[in-house]
């Protein structure tokens, strides 16, 4: 912890920290509510719930895929971008998958903070250049017939997948069903 | 980053939030600054385009890319430009932390 806090950037975060604590603008428990709230509340828990209410409840379905901003309004979810929410659909015949190829952006207020290599200038360039290699590498191979679409968030959009739902699941409660969603398979790196 | 990645929970679907925690300080800084309305998200996110855009393009492939410098980096900018905290300030504490006596611990 000691050798860290020597890290250039280290040190730098913590002059920035102490600046804007004593110009009023922030205080440390005010960031650490903010880390704390990420790690234990605002995760992809929150979209596998919403997958597993989308599996089990047509209706909601149809309002998910026709408006996600509003349809998952009713969970209540913490925090979170302001912005719309756009669920796109997996199916027998298309597949999807989802990137942010300028910066970082992801549906926080379902997924939580999006995992390193989401952010990586690999996965951001490739999976737009070459879908069907990545995700072959990442351990999803896809039937040559099944077209792959690249959903890349915006400012204004971001995209969550609704991945297929296993057969064998069909007809459990929403509970065991949200502990089948992975976070990789709302990203659409992964089938279940 | 093996060693960092042993330092520090928080996790995140079995994975680490922040490699380091400097690296969870800055996001939460980024974001208090941002839900008390000092900047939108969407200031933030051009200034980190423009960070990352940078390093995108001049590819040093001998660096590793570390996301969070370059959220660091578009954070001083961005709090720069709103006249919330300027470079001089920012590099003047910097530098006075920097010759702490070794040690030091808040």
């Amino acid at each position: 912890m000691a050798e860290n806090d020597h890290e250039p950037q280290a040190i730098r975060a913590e002059a920035l920290e102490s600046l804007l604590i004593e110009k009023g603008l922030l205080t440390a428990d005010a960031i650490d509510d903010v880390i704390v709230r990420y790690s234990e509340r605002v995760g992809p828990m929150n979209g596998a719930s919403v997958v597993a209410r989308a599996w089990s409840d047509p209706e909601f379905r149809s309002r998910l895929l026709e408006d996600g901003t509003s349809a998952i309004k009713e969970f209540s979810f913490e925090g979170g971008q302001v912005e719309k929410l756009v669920v796109v659909e997996n199916t027998e015949k298309v597949h999807n998958a989802i990137v942010c190829t300028l910066c970082s952006c992801y549906p926080w207020a379902v997924l939580g903070l999006p995992p390193k290599w989401y952010k990586d200038p690999q996965y951001r360039s490739r999976i737009v250049s070459e879908p069907r290699t990545v995700l072959k590498e990442m351990g999803l191979d896809l039937p040559a017939d099944v077209e792959i679409r690249i959903w890349d968030s915006s400012a204004e959009v971001r995209y969550m997948v609704l991945p297929r739902q296993p057969e064998l699941s069909i007809g459990k409660s929403d509970e065991e069903l949200a502990q089948l969603v992975t976070r990789n398979s709302m990203i659409g790196v992964e089938s279940l | 980053m093996e060693l960092e990645e042993q330092l520090l929970p928080p996790m995140a679907n079995g994975e680490l939030l922040f490699d380091a925690p400097w690296q969870g300080r800055v996001f939460g800084i980024a974001r208090v600054l941002c839900e008390q309305g000092h900047f939108l998200w969407a200031d933030f996110r051009e200034a980190l385009i423009i960070r990352i855009s940078a390093w995108d393009q001049s590819h040093p492939g001998h660096d590793p890319y570390i996301y969070y410098d370059h959220f660091l980096a578009a954070l001083t900018d961005l709090l720069s430009r709103k006249n919330l905290c300027s470079f001089s300030e920012l590099l003047e504490r910097d530098e006075q932390f920097r010759v702490r006596p070794h040690g030091h611990d808040h």
